[in-house]
C-alpha cells in the first residue's frame, strides 16, 4: 500500500517528524557519549570544562587508575559470578515450576499458581525482608544474591504461557512412549523452551548485573563482596556529598590525586562506562529477545 | 472429566474419603511433579510468605533483644503517630506527586513517540529511533543516575546551552535546588523508560485494519488527522487498560532514582515512603515506625491494585499481572 504521490503537507509532516526523531535520538545517546569521552580524557584537562563528544586530550589514566583498584577488580568478578549464577539458578527453577504449573491434571496446579501470583500483590517490605534475611544468616554472605530470588514470578508466567502454546501432541506422543515427567521435562521441554528461556536468561541477568541495592543493604560491611555497581554507587554518593558539603568532597578529591592524576568527576565517568559496557555491548545483538519477552508478558499476563 | 474432580479435591480432600483416596493415589502418580515444586513452595513460603509476620512489629514498640512474647503492645499508635508527623506527610505528598508526574508525563511522551513512530515509513530509520530509544531502559539507574549528575552539573551540558543562549546569568546547581527535583526527576524517568515505554502502543496499532487509513485517505483526511481519528482511538483500549493499572501503583513512585539522586539539599522533595523507611528503620533501628510506614504503603497498594485489576477486568481487557 505504498502512497504513490505525496502532498505537500504529506512532505512537512515526514520532515518535522523525523526532525523530532533526530532530536530524540541525539537527547538519548549525548550523554552517554559525552560520559565516554570524559572518561578517555585528561582528568585534569577536563576541569577546564568544554568536552562534548570527542576527547580534547587522550588519555587512558582514568582506565588505568580504576581498574588498577583492587576493590574493582574485586566488584568486576562478584558481579559477573552473580549474574552467570543467579541467571542460571532462575532460569532453570521458574522452568520447572512453570512446566509443572502448565500440566492441566497436576494436584496442586490451582495452590502453586496463587501462592506464587499472590506475591505479586502483596510482600513484607524492606524492613521485614531485612530481619529474615539477617535471622537466616545470610547477611555479609554472597549468597543473598541468588537466595531471594530464585524464581520470578514474571517468569514464571511467560515461560509457562510459552509451554501452553506448544502443541500438545509432542507432550503426548511423549507420554504414550512412557516418558515420565523428568523425561518429558529434561529431554522435550526444556529444549522447546529455548526461546523463551533466552529471554527470562536475559532478564534476569541484566536485573543481576544492574542491582546496588542488596549489596548496600546486607553487604556493604563485607567489601570482598561488593560489585560494580554499588561501587559506582558509593562514588555518586560521594560527588553527590561533595555538593553538599564542600568539605568532604575536597577531601575525597586530595584522596584521589594522591594516587594519580584522576579526578572525582574522570573517576564517576569512567565507573559508569565500565558499569554500562557488557549491557551496551550485548544489547543490540538481544534487542527482539527483549521485545518479545515484554509482549509476552505484557499483552498475555 | 477428571480434571475438574482433581480441582475439587484439592480444596476439600476431607469431603469424601474416596475423593481424598483418589487424590493420593494422584500425588503418588504425579510425585515427579510434587519434587519439583515443593521446594519452592518452601522456598516462596520463607521468603515471600514469613517476613509478613513481620508486620506484628508496627503493633508494638519492637526491641531487637526481647522475644516475641515479651514485646510490649502498642496497638495502632505508631501509624496515628505517622500521621501526625509533619515528616511523614510530606514524604507521602513527595510520594503523590513524583508517581503522579511519572504517570501523566509517563503516558503522554510514550503515545506521543509511538504515533510518531508509526508514521514513518523508511523501516530502517524506524528500527534504529527504536533499538536507540530503548538503550536506557536496560541502563542500571546508578549509571543513569551518574549521567544525570554530569549533565546536570554545573559544566554539564544543560548549564552550558542554557548560558550560551542567555537564558541564564551564571550555572545553576540543579540538584541542590529542592522545587527542581520533581522535575529533574520527571525527565529522568522519560529519558530512560520513554522508548521501552512505546512498545506495548506499537504492538497494538499493528492491529489496526489498514483498510481503515486507506478510506480516511479517500475522504481526504491528512496525516494528522488520521493519526488522530484512527490511530488513536485504534489504541484506546490499550491505554486505558494501562492508565488503570497504573493507578494501581501510585504510592510505588520507586526507590531508586530518588535515592541515588537525593541529597541534603533536596531532602524536602525527594525522600519518599520507600526512604523513610530505609532511613527510619536502617539507619536509626526504629523497626516499628519504619515497618507501620511500609505497611501502610503495602495495603493500600493492594487495595489499589486489586480495584485495578477488576475495572480492568471488566472493561473485557486481559489482566496485566
Amino acid at each position: 500500500m505504498m502512497r504513490t504521490n505525496f502532498s505537500t503537507s504529506d512532505k512537512i509532516f515526514d520532515y518535522v517528524n523525523y526532525a523530532l526523531l533526530t532530536l530524540l535520538m541525539i537527547v538519548t545517546l549525548y550523554p552517554f557519549l559525552n560520559t565516554l569521552a570524559i572518561s578517555f580524557n585528561d582528568a585534569k584537562d577536563s576541569i577546564r570544562g568544554g568536552i562534548y563528544l570527542w576527547p580534547r586530550e587522550w588519555s587512558l589514566d582514568n582506565y588505568r587508575y580504576v581498574l588498577s583498584e583492587k576493590s574493582i577488580y574485586n566488584a568486576t568478578v562478584i558481579s559477573i559470578l552473580r549474574t552467570v549464577i543467579g541467571t542460571v539458578v532462575t532460569v532453570f527453577c521458574s522452568a520447572m515450576v512453570a512446566y509443572a504449573i502448565s500440566r492441566q491434571d497436576f494436584v496442586l496446579r490451582k495452590f502453586v499458581t496463587v501462592a506464587f501470583i499472590l506475591t505479586m500483590y502483596i510482600n513484607g517490605g524492606l524492613i521485614p525482608n531485612f530481619l529474615l534475611i539477617r535471622d537466616l544468616n545470610l547477611l555479609d554472605s554472597f549468597w543473598v544474591y541468588i537466595l531471594p530470588g530464585i524464581i520470578g514470578v514474571f517468569n514464571l508466567i511467560i515461560i509457562r504461557s510459552f509451554i501452553d502454546g506448544l502443541p500438545e501432541s509432542i507432550l503426548e506422543s511423549a507420554r504414550i512412549d512412557g516418558a515420565g515427567d523428568y523425561r518429558t521435562f529434561f529431554s522435550i521441554v526444556l529444549p522447546l523452551c529455548v526461546p523463551v528461556l533466552a529471554t527470562v536468561a536475559l532478564f534476569s541477568g541484566v536485573f543481576q548485573w544492574n542491582s546496588w541495592f542488596d549489596v548496600f543493604l546486607y553487604n556493604s560491611s563485607t567489601i570482598e563482596l561488593s560489585t560494580l555497581q554499588y561501587e559506582l554507587q558509593k562514588i555518586l554518593q560521594n560527588s553527590n556529598a561533595s555538593m553538599t558539603q564542600k568539605t568532604a568532597g575536597d577531601a575525597f578529591a586530595g584522596a584521589m590525586q594522591n594516587q594519580g592524576q584522576v579526578t572525582p568527576t574522570a573517576v564517576r565517568a569512567t565507573m559508569t562506562i565500565v558499569a554500562s559496557v557488557p549491557i551496551i555491548m550485548v544489547y543490540p545483538f538481544l534487542q527482539k529477545y527483549f521485545v518479545k519477552g515484554m509482549m509476552v508478558g505484557g499483552v498475555k499476563g | 472429566m477428571e480434571k475438574v474432580e482433581v480441582a475439587e479435591t484439592v480444596h476439600y480432600p476431607k469431603k469424601s474419603p474416596n475423593k481424598f483416596l483418589q487424590f493420593l493415589k494422584q500425588c503418588g502418580k504425579q510425585h515427579a511433579l510434587l519434587v519439583m515444586t515443593i521446594p519452592f513452595l518452601i522456598w516462596l513460603f520463607i521468603f515471600k510468605y514469613l517476613p509478613i509476620w513481620g508486620w506484628t512489629i508496627a503493633f508494638q514498640n519492637y526491641r531487637p533483644s526481647k522475644s516475641f512474647a515479651e514485646q510490649e503492645w502498642v496497638g495502632f499508635q505508631h501509624f496515628a503517630f505517622l500521621f501526625e508527623d509533619e515528616r511523614f506527610l510530606r514524604v507521602l505528598r513527595n510520594t503523590l506527586a513524583m508517581s503522579g508526574i511519572n504517570l501523566v508525563l509517563g503516558f503522554v511522551t510514550a503515545i506521543a513517540l509511538a504515533l510518531l513512530l508509526n508514521e514513518v515509513r523508511v523501516v530502517v530509520f524506524k528500527r534504529v529511533v527504536q533499538t536507540i530509544s530503548y538503550l536506557p531502559h536496560f541502563i542500571s539507574w546508578v549509571v543513569a543516575a551518574g549521567i544525570v549528575q554530569q549533565t546536570l552539573s554545573p559544566d554539564g551540558i544543560i548549564n552550558e546551552l542554557l548560558l550560551r543562549f542567555g537564558l541564564i546569568k551564571e550555572d545553576i546547581l540543579f540538584l541542590g535546588i529542592g522545587e527542581y527535583f520533581w522535575g529533574i526527576f520527571g525527565a529522568a524517568h522519560v529519558w530512560k523508560d520513554v522508548g521501552w515505554n512505546t512498545i506495548v502502543y506499537l504492538a497494538a496499532m499493528t492491529m489496526i485494519d489498514p483498510a481503515q487509513y486507506e478510506a480516511a485517505e479517500i475522504d481526504g483526511a491528512g496525516r494528522i488527522q488520521r493519526m488522530w481519528h484512527i490511530t488513536l482511538p485504534g489504541i484506546k483500549s490499550v491505554i486505558v487498560v494501562l492508565l488503570i493499572m497504573n493507578i494501581g501503583y501510585l504510592l510505588e513512585s520507586g526507590f531508586e532514582p530518588q535515592y541515588l539522586l537525593g541529597n541534603g539539599m533536596n531532602v524536602d522533595y525527594s525522600e519518599n515512603i520507600d526512604i523513610f523507611v530505609l532511613k527510619y528503620g536502617i539507619a536509626q533501628g526504629n523497626f516499628s515506625l519504619s515497618i507501620a510506614a511500609g505497611m501502610f504503603k503495602t495495603v493500600v497498594s493492594f487495595i489499589l491494585l486489586f480495584a485495578a485489576n477488576n475495572i480492568a477486568k471488566r472493561l473485557g481487557e486481559a489482566r496485566l499481572y
